[in-house]
């Protein structure tokens, strides 16, 4: 087929006037072009928008008391920022960027959303709180070993971590008590349920009339959940999570504190963790259904063949060569945390922030959010709801599974 | 003068005993210190039996140390559950019984594993197996020896029970902590850190302090090593008093040999490093093996028979007369009891009896009464 030799305004004159009928065409036609058009500076015109506007990241990490969900958090974000030089021949403290260490066992108890909302008016919400809120009524901190009420979940007021001039303004969510009960049924539904009124908020604002123009996005991008390494198997309550909750948000599980196994353990132990998600049709994050092409779906499956990552976590440094790494120090040995010969925490760290975050953010909201939406606009589909009057009230806002 | 006499005198002696007839020196002697030696020797033909239980979530790496510790392979056909069977899976009990020998001496291990405990999503009550496997154990032996015949008695009852922590935690959990109070008045409990291989040393103080004050927190009864007595030499009560201090030992298991410095030991390799499991500063497994078996072996047995059996049994034994003194019939909650058991007719006839026996004392009195009065 000869390309018409024609720049891109007549082609597109010729396509409203051609006499192929448009259901019938092929798809856009490529053409040539003759000379520098300039479509490529679209690029950097985005990219000095995004700049300024930053960037929003909501996780989750999910699991029992003591497995190193908080030191995780606080690696992953640490390493990214670049460290001023320290004085050596000392043990150094990260300086936390994330505060996540309050939000640790039964804080205040609000219940409902923070009363001073910690976005704006223009949505970009650039500041940050230094409070800690729960979405719950969190039981005293003496209690804690045996709380009444299923797990609280405490909601960190967002930060802003700034690097290159980029700015990320991070929200990490914790899940207290995960799990720590004797009777851990339906432990996972207060997290079902604060997913669902993310998305819940963002519907409602995108229904209005007059909709904000960058609306404020506290939707979970991803949630990481931690196995504990026993080296058998997964246990019935993370296979019930799991199914439950890679349905509605995209799911990262990791095996915790895999110090603990030797090479030869943790090979064993991935692969039944991979058979077992398979046998129950469980689809974490990268999922096979959201391939878009043979290049994705080739750096994907190398990947998924090593899901789910073993990863240390560490928040002290010490002098291993001459350099100064994170790590942990033991009486057989150090443990780096960024080696990759050790644990495999490098490669989540670039999975969820250097390649793929901006492709978790789009599967929520072109999947997750969508699917939630249609449910909702199904359910409420009665004489009252239109766009003029937004959803209806309150009693009928949170849906579940 | 003095060596030839004696040596004369041992001379004579052999020679006396030869003869039959007891030496003068002997005479002052009586000769029960060589009990202890016939004891042992008695013991030695007869072989011993040690019975103990593991108990603690999957993945903790029970096995692992029961097969480092008694240097055996106990778990070699061992096959994993897959998925569909696991799902429904509730708590077992199965014993593995091993006759193990070193330098003459027998000794028949029995381990009791407690597969899918604490396991489930609802892990309400998954010590109930458990509990009633160790009454079950006491009421058998109870029976054997209410009995006639008590000649081979076959002693099962659970004389230590291991429970394992799991380290990732932050102290003990909810289970944990309901597990040790259903059980720690009926078998001897020594909890272990497991996988504490996970932990650096700042780490592992920590736990223990935390699992020490939680302990006592919750009024939950260990295994209490016994004093040594203040004739035992400095360097055993040094030992002594470093072990109490241990507890609870954290623990790693192998079943691996691994070369470290030349040596072929066990441990498990890293790529940072190596794990040697008999490396006292790497963890207390050999404080835990000495404590078990080279020491305190039959101080638990002790216990187990003085004190847990004993309160069974007496349990037992309230219970059956409050049901005797309480019902006509007689229900006891031993189905087959030695004592004569009388049947209800029986039972009758010497109720009515009693009735009139205390009518007539009554009648006499009256009349003693009567006669007194005039």
């Amino acid at each position: 087929m000869e390309p018409p030799a024609v720049p891109e305004e007549e082609e597109e004159e010729e396509e409203k006037e051609g006499a192929v009928p448009l259901s019938m065409a092929p798809g856009p036609v490529g053409c040539q072009l003759f000379g520098y058009v300039g479509i490529e500076a679209v690029l950097d015109q985005m990219k000095i928008k995004t700049m300024k506007t930053g960037f929003e990241f909501n996780i989750m990490v999910v699991g029992q008391s003591g497995l190193g969900k908080s030191t995780m958090v606080n690696t992953l974000f640490k390493s990214k920022v670049s460290r001023k030089s320290s004085q050596p021949g000392q043990e150094e403290r990260i300086p936390k960027t994330v505060q996540l260490q309050s939000i640790t066992h039964g804080k205040v108890t609000t219940t409902g959303l923070c009363p001073t909302s910690p976005w704006d008016k223009q949505g970009t919400g650039l500041g940050a709180c230094s409070c800690v809120h729960s979405l719950k009524t969190s039981p005293t901190p003496g209690a804690l070993l045996f709380p009444n009420v299923s797990s609280p979940l405490t909601h960190l007021c967002p930060t802003v971590i700034e690097e290159k001039g980029v700015k990320m303004k991070l929200t990490v969510t914790d899940t207290p008590g995960f799990g720590d009960q004797i009777n851990n049924e339906n432990c996972w539904d207060p997290i079902i349920k604060y997913i669902n009124e993310q998305y819940e908020r963002y519907l409602r604002e995108e229904i209005l009339i007059t909709r904000k123009r960058k609306i404020p996005d506290t939707r979970v991008h991803g949630c990481v959940y931690f196995v504990p390494p026993t080296g058998h198997w997964l246990r019935p309550l993370d296979l019930e999570f799991m199914r439950r909750l890679s349905r509605i948000v995209n799911v990262v599980p990791v095996i915790a504190k895999a110090d603990t196994l030797t090479l030869e353990e943790r090979a064993e132990f991935k692969q039944r963790i991979q058979e077992d998600l398979k046998t129950h049709t469980i689809s974490v994050y990268p999922q096979e259904d959201f391939d878009q092409d043979p290049e994705d779906r080739a750096l994907n499956d190398r990947i998924r063949e090593k899901i789910p990552f073993a990863v240390v976590g560490a928040d002290q440094e010490h002098q291993v060569n001459g350099k100064r790494v994170l790590g942990r120090k033991t009486k057989w040995g150090i443990i780096e945390v960024e080696n990759p010969a050790h644990c495999e925490f490098p490669l989540l760290r670039d999975l969820l922030i250097r390649s793929h975050l901006q492709d978790l953010k789009d599967i929520t909201h072109n999947v997750h959010y969508e699917s939630y939406r249609v449910r909702r606009l199904n359910e409420s589909n009665r004489p009252g709801l239109s766009p003029l009057n937004g959803l209806p009230g309150k009693g009928e806002a949170s849906s579940h599974l | 003068m003095v060596p030839e006499k004696t040596r004369a005198a041992h001379d004579e002696t052999s020679e006396e005993q030869r003869s039959g007839k007891t030496p003068d020196h002997e005479k002052q002697y009586v000769g029960f210190a060589t009990l202890p030696n016939q004891v042992h020797r008695k013991s030695v033909k007869k072989g011993f039996d040690f019975t103990l239980m593991v108990a603690g979530e999957s993945g903790l790496g029970k096995s692992t140390l029961v097969n480092s510790l008694f240097l055996t392979d106990l778990y070699k056909d061992r096959k994993l559950l897959n998925a569909e069977e696991r799902i429904n899976q509730t708590v077992e009990i199965i014993k593995h019984t091993v006759d193990i020998e070193e330098k003459g001496v027998k000794l028949k291990l029995t381990i009791v594993d407690t597969p899918g405990f604490g396991d489930a999503v609802n892990n309400t009550e998954c010590w109930k197996p458990i509990t009633d496997y160790i009454d079950q154990q006491f009421e058998q032996y109870f029976r054997d020896e209410s009995g006639l015949n008590r000649k081979n008695i076959q002693d099962n009852r659970v004389h230590c029970c291991l429970y394992f922590i799991s380290p990732f935690g932050h102290g003990l959990r909810p289970v944990d902590v309901e597990f040790m109070k259903a059980l720690h008045e009926k078998v001897n409990i020594v909890p272990l850190i497991a996988k504490a291989d996970c932990l650096i040393p700042s780490e592992i103080r920590k736990l223990k302090e935390r699992i020490r004050e939680e302990i006592d927190k919750f009024g939950i009864k260990v295994y209490q090593f016994p004093e040594c007595d203040s004739d035992e030499d400095e360097e055993f009560k040094q030992q002594d008093r470093e072990l109490k201090e241990s507890a609870p030992f954290a623990v790693i298991g192998s079943n691996t040999v691994v070369e470290a410095k030349g040596q072929r030991v066990r441990g498990r390799l890293y790529p940072w490093g190596i794990v040697e499991v008999e490396n006292q500063a790497h963890c207390d497994f050999v404080k835990l093996r000495n404590m078990l078996i080279r020491t305190h072996m039959h101080d638990l047995k002790d216990v187990t028979c003085d004190v847990h059996y004993e309160n069974y049994r007496a349990q037992c034994i309230q219970q059956m007369t409050s049901k005797l003194t309480q019902d006509n019939r007689i229900e006891s909650p031993i189905p087959i009891l030695p004592l004569p058991t009388p049947d209800t007719e029986t039972e009758k006839l010497i109720k009515m009896k009693d009735e009139e026996l205390r009518r007539m004392q009554e009648m006499l009195q009256k009349m003693q009464q009567q006669m007194q009065d005039q």
